[in-house]
């Protein structure tokens, strides 16, 4: 993982190191952060690919606003990684097109 | 269906300080933030704050949360705090506000009056290849470095020097990233001399009247060429081609409106504030009678002013529900306001303050 390891004024306080999938390679990061953090210091650019010109998208605002870092998380499209915590074992995909959402059971 | 006195919508600069304010005259106040964890972009901040002391001057961002985390903290239960919980829709015909909870969990929320302190977002210029992985907003690039400590790159372009591009390219800096250089289409720096002349000591060229003409790269930034451009920003020549893997956008902020679009309020375009921004009274609330605005959703301006806002706006709102509030603090806060927007640096939010500012909503 490539993490800022001094830094003159900040002291990173990091959660428990945990492992997760990302398309299939076993990766590590810090739970309760960011999926979208765990993927960059694990240099993963790329996020998911535009529906109609399948152009390689990563990260914008970081903010939970622009919609830039939709993944598939466990299942899940449309998922803002960079608001939603990372777990131990989470399956993160990147996203091809607008995604599909399971219906609901009868 | 759940239910609160004040409901304050984002937990950054404003909405901790409205909370704050409208919890010590005793109203029970929920916030709703979207992020992982309360203070916005100030936990984002690692440089010293200038304005004047009330606002802490001279401590830096990320401990000026800190305070205002405390002063939560303090108010025990009256304020309860949701995050990862992001407000998704206002209903006009019963003031209903939909909220979710991660990306699945949906709820809803019913308050008897509302603080929007939803902040700002990103703007981007037009370039080609402005969407590839790798082009990131000045403030993702701080949330990458200083609040989780990622490197962001290893070789930065930096567009805009104004305040913000000065402040992250030296912040880059101090995480040992390199800075290329920093491009600004303005004949001149738009931000204080203090921040562009510490940048300037360590070697980083700032190109006035330059702006990017395209990125490259094949499936990630791997480069930009950046121009000279006339006053209409037309490029004239004198091309240079930088190698970089992080584009960082420091171009400017819009302010967040949605909600207030969808709750019926009162709109006006004012380029001073970056965008449509609500009109308000002098208690920062809006043409809707149960609606207060505070911070950059009211329009772009800098943190100490929206702390300011938020306690305006907390304490207005405490006030409409008929709990006591103290006497002088809308004269003292608005004396704090009238400070940080005086001379000439505050010229262009005064005046952009002077086309939304109503004396009474009466007749309106």
């Amino acid at each position: 993982m490539r993490m800022i390891d001094e830094h003159p004024i900040l002291e990173y306080r990091h959660g428990q190191r945990v492992k997760f999938s990302f398309d299939g390679r076993e990766m590590e990061g810090y739970e309760g952060e960011p999926i979208a953090m765990a993927l960059h210091a694990n240099g993963v650019r790329i996020y998911r690919e535009t529906p109609e010109m399948k152009r390689p998208r990563g990260f914008f605002c970081a903010i939970g606003k622009c919609s830039s870092c939709f993944m598939v998380v466990d299942g899940v499209p449309n998922v803002r990684t960079c608001v939603t915590p990372l777990t131990a074992g989470m399956n993160v995909q990147t996203q091809r097109g607008k995604g599909t959402v399971a219906l609901e059971e009868a | 269906m759940k239910t609160t006195d004040i409901l304050v919508i984002g937990g950054g600069a404003a909405g901790l300080s409205a909370a704050a304010e409208a919890a010590s005259a005793g109203a029970k106040v929920t916030i709703l933030e979207s992020d992982l964890q309360l203070g916005g972009q100030l936990i984002k901040q690692t440089h010293k704050f200038f304005g004047s002391k009330d606002e802490y001057a001279g401590t830096r961002g990320y401990k000026i949360a800190d305070i205002l985390l405390e002063e939560i903290r303090a108010a025990g239960d009256r304020v309860e705090v949701h995050t990862n919980t992001t407000v998704t829709g206002y209903y006009r015909e019963d003031g209903t506000i939909t909220a979710m909870r991660g990306e699945e969990e949906y709820f809803r929320v019913q308050a008897k009056k509302v603080v929007v302190a939803t902040g700002a977002q990103e703007r981007l210029i037009p370039f080609p290849n402005n969407d590839l992985p790798g082009v990131y907003g000045a403030g993702a690039v701080q949330t990458l470095m200083n609040v989780y400590g990622v490197l962001p790159g290893k070789r930065v372009l930096m567009v805009g020097a104004g305040n913000i591009g000065l402040i992250v390219s030296y912040q880059l800096m101090q995480a040992g990233v390199d800075v290329a250089a920093v491009v600004e289409a303005m004949p001149k720096i738009g931000g204080y001399w203090v921040h562009a002349a510490k940048i300037r000591r360590l070697g980083v060229p700032i190109y006035l009247q330059h702006s990017i003409k395209e990125a490259y790269g094949k499936d990630v930034i791997e480069g930009a060429t950046i121009q000279e451009v006339d006053n209409t920003c037309s490029g004239i020549g004198n091309e240079k081609r930088i190698d970089c893997d992080i584009i960082c956008m420091a171009v400017g902020l819009s302010p967040t409106t949605e909600l207030c679009w969808q709750a019926g309020c009162a709109m006006q375009y004012v380029p001073q504030l970056c965008g449509y921004v609500p009109k308000r009274d002098r208690t920062m609330r809006t043409s809707h009678p149960d609606l207060w605005i505070a911070g950059d959703a009211s329009g772009i301006e800098e943190a100490s002013a929206a702390m300011v806002e938020g306690r305006i706006a907390g304490l207005n709102a405490a006030a409409s529900l008929g709990l006591p509030v103290k006497a002088e603090g809308m004269k003292e806060y608005w004396q704090r306001l009238d400070h940080l927007r005086a001379g000439e640096v505050g010229e262009k939010i005064r005046s952009g303050i002077g086309q939304v500012l109503v004396d009474t909503w009466e007749g309106k």
